[in-house]
């Protein structure tokens, strides 16, 4: 039986199980460290390194079985309906984010200005509030701050990322013309620029703490700019990271043409976070 | 695509031995008993939870447990149930059904299978764990509303935690069985041939990498409202209670309908088989799951009549709302003419058949009252409500899930329950069901609060009378355990054949495999499938 028309089942996996437990140390961790137990870092740092060592470990031993050839098309099938799926749930995720700004921005601020109907609740709460965006709130939540402007920091990461996007596909079109050079350098160009993303974020961050007086506490606007922001860079890190486990892997002659699955998720994951940052441009910048 | 299992492992083809097995094995059908296992456990473990709520209503003033930990148990009883019962017991069905139904060798992501399993088990016992706490279990009611929920103690964090891995463990079982439906059919199988629990799966699966991403994106805002000085639900800072309810019940509707679209299927595929004829109108049938789906993501404000939103959108949620009626209505009457003219035989599974069409429409028609903006007003937050969801969830989804229970457990595992008992048991719950939740829409309707641990003296009767409903529910449900494990354990004796039910092989694929089925369910595609049940 040739491998190309079985489907793959392995036999036994350990690697769940301890990823589950690594994880479970994480979050425990973390929940008692908020609760201002002091051993909640230890937990944090213990189970981190568990996930680590998982995520490690199943990968390896995933990429191991593609290598040799144990996938056939059909398992390929799958994993890709799973990548698809996944990005589509982080895609929920993020709306959440974006749909808190909507709301708040367009609904929750005017009412608490006295919009619509809500005359009487303004006069008898928050008189002296005038609904306006950016705000902390009727109640000045975290004092005086500055709104974060567009087209500085944040128009030139607009760039980057675009930039890094059409990168990625550029080491994809050499993966599929088996031109090596091109897909490690493009690869090497993709997270680079995600790097610098990440570090024109984070000097972005330090400048809003230090000289805006704009935080995570500074009211409905700090909190949305933040979140969004923050998860974004987060997921980016994560893409950078997912990126340079293929460059590992091309550069150690992974990969071909025809079956190259690693290389289209993360390719699939990075454009998706691209997609998320131009909605943030747009929505939580330029508006 | 066909799917032909690969033997790599030659040394050893069989599961592992002992109890290493069940942790670390990738097979649809141990996952799967260990998903109906774990949620049998909780089943009873919510139970008890109910049980200390209605012993503390049997009477009017405080007798058992001080309000704080009453408001614990409504919270988690409510949470236990619809993640550590209800969901799962539907996610263990999917395991081990869906392979063989679709003539498969196994779930198309084992690996992450095994995870999916091992996250749901760690959530809960986070979540349990917050019962020894610091300022108690969450009290706030299983919706976690702010502000009232911030003021949780030490559990807060706990909780929030839980329903992240509850989430990331839901998403992956709910990836695995899209991925599974899509790519690992038989050839013959094409969509519109596909069982009925295969399609409402398919269905809940989507309904469930929607929304819960949404529910872990609102219970995040919590933590850092908490914890991190953030304003998302806080007017003060220019945000907005109210937001966290919309955020809530957008995921929250959906929510409800993950737990009946399977029910849905399960009945879909009982009836047929006792009734001896086609499921009528099966693409009906399946446009209408998919209507319903559709509606529940643009319904959610529904549960939140009384908040003071705009006037437009008090009535385009009551509009919205009613037009669910519609699909469902088509289900009701798909199942009723189903039987009708029928050689209907009244075995175990079909009498929780019936009973749940019967009854589940009753809990339809309480929600179709409360979907009536104004006349909402009376019943929002009173024991009305607790009639009608407790309706379409106890004698709808629980009975569904004991009838597949009672449906498969011969195939399973090989041997076959006992006939007498199972009746017993059905009938035990089928009266007691409703002596408990009938008396409540006398109770919400008279204005008696939800979520309070003593009530006025005019509610009295009524509270007692549910209150035995409930004990002799609960007890009666320790006959279901019995079964289960009798079962198990070689049950009448009686050796069953692989039909097991007369001519079920002519509805769907499991029936044409042996009783207990192989390890991996179908090596090789089968060529021919039933389609009785179209």
């Amino acid at each position: 039986m040739s491998t190309s028309d079985t489907y793959y089942i392995p036999h036994k996996a350990t690697w769940p199980i301890i990823g589950t437990v690594g994880l479970v140390i994480m979050l425990a961790g973390f929940a008692n460290y908020l609760n201002g137990s002091s051993i909640g870092p230890t937990m944090m740092v213990l189970g981190l390194l568990v996930f680590i060592v998982m995520l490690t470990g199943w990968f390896t031993l995933q990429s191991g079985e593609s290598e040799s050839g144990m996938y056939s098309t059909q398992v390929g099938i799958s994993y890709r309906m799973g990548m698809m799926w996944f990005i589509f749930s982080e895609i929920m995720f993020f709306a959440v984010f974006f749909g808190t700004l909507w709301y708040t921005r367009n609904l929750s601020v005017p009412w608490l200005g006295g919009e619509g109907t809500r005359a009487v609740t303004k006069e008898l709460l928050w008189p002296a509030f005038e609904a306006a965006w950016p705000t902390n709130g009727p109640g000045k939540v975290g004092g005086e701050f500055e709104s974060m402007g567009a087209w500085g920091l944040p128009f030139l990461n607009t760039l980057i990322l675009l930039t890094s996007g059409v990168s990625c596909t550029w080491a994809h079109h050499g993966l599929l013309a088996k031109n090596r050079d091109q897909l490690i350098k493009g690869l090497i160009a993709t997270v680079g620029l995600g790097l610098l993303f990440v570090t024109f974020q984070a000097i972005e961050y330090h400048e809003a703490y230090t000289e805006m007086g704009l935080t995570l506490g500074s009211g409905i606007y700090g909190s949305t700019f933040f979140m969004l922001t923050g998860f974004h860079g987060f997921h980016v890190c994560v893409g950078a990271i997912i990126l340079g486990v293929v460059l590992f892997r091309s550069w150690k002659g992974h990969f071909q043409p025809e079956n190259h699955f690693a290389f289209e998720a993360a390719a699939w994951y990075w454009h998706f976070v691209d997609v998320v940052w131009l909605g943030l441009f747009v929505f939580v910048y330029v508006i | 695509m066909s799917a032909v299992v690969a033997e790599h492992d030659h040394h050893d083809h069989g599961p592992a031995k002992g109890l290493l097995r069940w942790i670390i094995t990738t097979n649809h059908k141990d996952i799967g008993t260990l998903y109906l296992l774990f949620a049998l456990a909780m089943f009873f473990v919510g139970g008890a939870m109910a049980m200390v709520i209605r012993a503390e209503l049997f009477e009017p003033g405080l007798q058992f447990v001080d309000p704080a930990f009453f408001n614990s148990m409504t919270t988690m009883h409510a949470l236990v149930m619809v993640f550590g019962a209800v969901m799962p017991a539907f996610v263990g069905l999917a395991n081990w059904m869906i392979p063989m139904m679709i003539g498969a060798p196994d779930m198309a992501l084992p690996r992450m299978n095994n995870m999916s399993f091992w996250l749901l088990v760690a959530g809960v016992l986070l979540l349990a764990s917050t019962l020894l706490m610091e300022g108690g279990a969450p009290a706030s009611g299983w919706t976690l509303y702010p502000p009232l929920v911030l003021q949780t103690g030490k559990a807060l964090p706990f909780a929030i935690f839980s329903v992240h891995l509850l989430g990331i463990s839901s998403i992956m079982g709910a990836i695995n069985i899209i991925a599974t439906i899509f790519n690992m059919r038989a050839p013959a199988m094409t969509l519109m041939k596909m069982p009925m629990f295969v399609w409402t799966w398919l269905i809940t699966a989507f309904l469930l990498i929607a929304i819960m991403p949404v529910f872990a994106g609102a219970v995040t805002m919590l933590l850092t409202d908490k914890f991190f000085q953030t304003s998302f639900f806080d007017a003060a800072g220019g945000g907005d209670p109210v937001l966290y309810q919309h955020i809530f019940w957008f995921f929250g509707h959906p929510e409800v309908y993950v737990m009946i679209l399977p029910t849905f299927g399960v009945a879909s595929t009982i009836i047929p088989v006792f009734a001896r004829k086609p499921l009528f109108g099966y693409s009906s049938m399946v446009y209408a799951t998919a209507a319903i789906a559709f509606l529940s993501f643009i319904v959610w404000a529904h549960h939140m009549f009384t908040v003071g939103m705009p006037i437009a959108g008090e009535l385009y949620f009551m509009y919205a709302t009613m037009l669910i009626a519609i699909p469902t209505g088509v289900k009701v009457f798909n199942w009723t003419a189903t039987m009708w003219k029928g050689s209907m035989t009244f075995e175990t599974p079909m009498l929780f058949s019936i009973a749940f069409v019967v009854l589940f429409t009753m809990g339809g028609f309480t929600g179709l009252m409360m979907a009536i903006a104004p006349v909402d007003f009376q019943y929002h937050d009173t024991y009305f409500i607790v009639a009608h969801f407790h309706y379409t969830l106890v004698p709808a989804s629980i009975f569904i899930l004991m009838a597949a229970g009672y449906f498969w457990l011969p195939k399973w595992t090989g041997h076959m329950y006992n006939e007498k008992i199972g009746q017993l048991h059905f009938w035990l719950s089928a009266i007691s069901v409703n002596i408990l939740f009938f008396p409540q829409h006398f109770l919400g309707l008279a204005g008696m609060p939800r979520r309070i641990p003593d009530y006025a003296i005019q509610f009295a009767d009524w509270n007692m009378i549910s209150s035995i409903g409930g004990f002799i529910f609960g007890a009666s449900q320790l006959l279901f355990l019995y079964i289960v494990v009798d079962t198990i354990r070689g049950g009448t004796g009686e050796k069953v054949t692989a039909e097991v039910w007369e001519d079920a092989s002519k509805h769907s694929l499991e029936w044409t495999l042996s009783s207990p089925p192989p390890y991996h369910s179908f090596t090789t595609p089968p060529t021919s499938i039933p389609t009785e049940h179209i």
